[in-house]
């Protein structure tokens, strides 16, 4: 149902607009290029730089898949994919390995990408450097002159404080060795699955009116140091659902008694991995909860 | 009633704008994406003698009221200029530098490549594209790319171009994360060449 609007809801002038922008952020990978955000028909917060991105690329004959942490059926997630059913008419999916787009808050797929996929990423704050530096006029210079000192030392007041870094997710990267880039809210478990991915990843953020992207096969280096090295997050347990040891888990509270379990964040990984008959150690939720929360 | 332009002879340009110039901007994202995959486009429009068809895609695809057009002599004819005021909406510029797009229809006698807007150091996005026709994109010289969307190396044969190109490529690539961005456009086929890939013998 196309009729009420043009093809992905954004007029031509606009896709093209954004359409040069991405080809630029393609040509120098990590940098924040500045872009005309148009409001969406939904608030700030919820994608609209994600949305925007996928609505100048998508065709009628991609098929999206949309995720929001992971899963496939989670609010965000739902009404981004209804929407471009809505105003692109276009075939959406569930299953990673058959989407052409996938548009995604705060995760990267377990699933392996292959060239020719599209990671479109929905960003709040483009710039890394922001809650060091609040002016944009110096953050700019500091791009430009790869000045990016302060970040270190962030980290190393993490080290000097905690004993180790920090942070755990929206974790800093240097993209082809110039620019320091956020990699939007994903846990740093994604990290290095930026790096040399086939796949070309694009990157949104409406409300800051930005647009950066990572082309395929590019380095992708999380800060740190020598004697600190980067390390992503591990569990001791597995997926209570599927089993798998190899993915991002999330923790679920099962009651008020500290019950809790701990199950894939990617859905539809999950979901394959049960299908192909791998079985974890609670594979009905339901039997895990007391009977008057069912 | 007079015209400001003259439509005589002027063609149609995509058959259906919407969407051919996704098909397009997609094989043109993808060129940028993977640098020296040669891109075939789905889609040819209507374009004047002189002007080739894959470049007539990409500046209907990505060219409006926002892109100065430079083009060289070999696109100057009033037939190509017609079009693109037409068809765009682009003002047309006499000088490369104030160029969003510069069009090369002859490349060998393309200007040198610091004649076109490198950027600044806090907006390195604010340079040239530049659009060359080339005669054949297999059958030059070959040469090995890397950097950016390359696996390792791909070998490219660009032909067609100047004796002086790959060299001012090497002093354009050094600018880094400054330069102008280069698409090959011959026939029904784009080539990407971004400014971070390096090319060597």
């Amino acid at each position: 149902m196309t009729g009420d609007y043009n093809f992905a809801y954004l007029d031509e002038q606009t896709k093209r607009m954004i359409r040069r922008t991405l080809l630029k952020a393609l040509a120098i990978p990590g940098y924040q290029v500045p872009f005309g955000g148009r409001e969406m028909p939904l608030a700030y917060g919820w994608g609209t730089g994600g949305i925007q991105v996928t609505a100048s690329v998508i065709g009628p004959r991609d098929v999206l898949k949309v995720i929001d942490q992971g899963a496939d059926d989670t609010t965000n997630a739902v009404s981004i994919r209804r929407f471009f059913e809505r105003v692109a008419d276009v075939a959406t999916t569930e299953k990673t390995t058959d989407a052409t787009i996938i548009q995604t808050r705060h995760r990267v797929p377990e699933a392996n990408l292959v060239e020719g996929q599209i990671l479109v990423y929905q960003v709040p704050q483009p710039e890394p450097l922001r809650r060091l530096e609040p002016r944009e006029t110096e953050t700019r210079k500091m791009h430009a002159y790869g000045e990016y000192g302060l970040m270190q030392v962030k980290l190393y007041e993490d080290i000097a404080q905690f004993g180790h870094i920090a942070t755990t997710y929206d974790y800093p990267v240097i993209v082809n060795g110039r620019y320091l880039t956020a990699p939007s809210p994903i846990p740093k478990f994604d990290n290095p699955k930026m790096q040399d991915n086939p796949a070309i990843q694009l990157f949104g953020a409406g409300r800051e009116k930005r647009i950066y992207a990572i082309p395929p096969y590019t380095t992708v280096k999380s800060l740190d140091f020598d004697d600190h090295p980067f390390t992503v997050q591990r569990w001791d347990g597995a997926c209570a659902l599927c089993g798998a040891t190899d993915s991002y888990l999330d923790e679920v509270v099962l009651d008020d008694r500290g019950k809790r379990m701990f199950v894939c964040s990617d859905t539809d990984y999950c979901g394959q991995r049960r299908a192909a008959g791998h079985v974890g150690e609670q594979p009905d939720m339901d039997d895990a909860l007391e009977p008057e929360a069912r | 009633m007079t015209l400001a332009f003259d439509s005589a002879g002027l063609g149609p340009g995509f058959a259906d704008p919407v969407f051919d110039s996704q098909s397009v901007f997609r094989s043109v994202l993808n060129a940028v994406a993977y640098p020296g995959a040669i891109e075939r486009l789905a889609h040819r429009p209507g374009a004047p003698e002189g002007l080739d068809p894959a470049m007539a895609s990409v500046v209907l695809t990505l060219c409006d009221l926002d892109t100065p057009i430079w083009s060289d002599a070999a696109l100057s004819s009033e037939a190509v200029s017609t079009y693109l005021r037409f068809h765009c909406g682009a003002p047309l510029v006499a000088a490369a530098a104030d160029a969003r797009f510069g069009l090369i229809g002859d490349a060998a006698a393309m200007p040198r490549l610091d004649a076109f807007a490198m950027g600044d150091e806090r907006y390195p996005d604010r340079s040239t594209t530049l659009v060359v026709t080339v005669p054949s994109l297999t059958e030059g010289p070959q040469r090995q790319w890397s950097g950016p969307g390359i696996l390792r190396r791909r070998t490219v044969a660009v032909a067609g171009l100047p004796d002086w190109f790959w060299a001012d490529w090497a002093l354009n690539q050094g600018l880094y994360p400054l330069g102008v961005d280069v698409l090959f456009a011959c026939g029904d086929a784009v080539m990407g060449l971004p400014r971070g890939i390096t090319v060597k013998e």
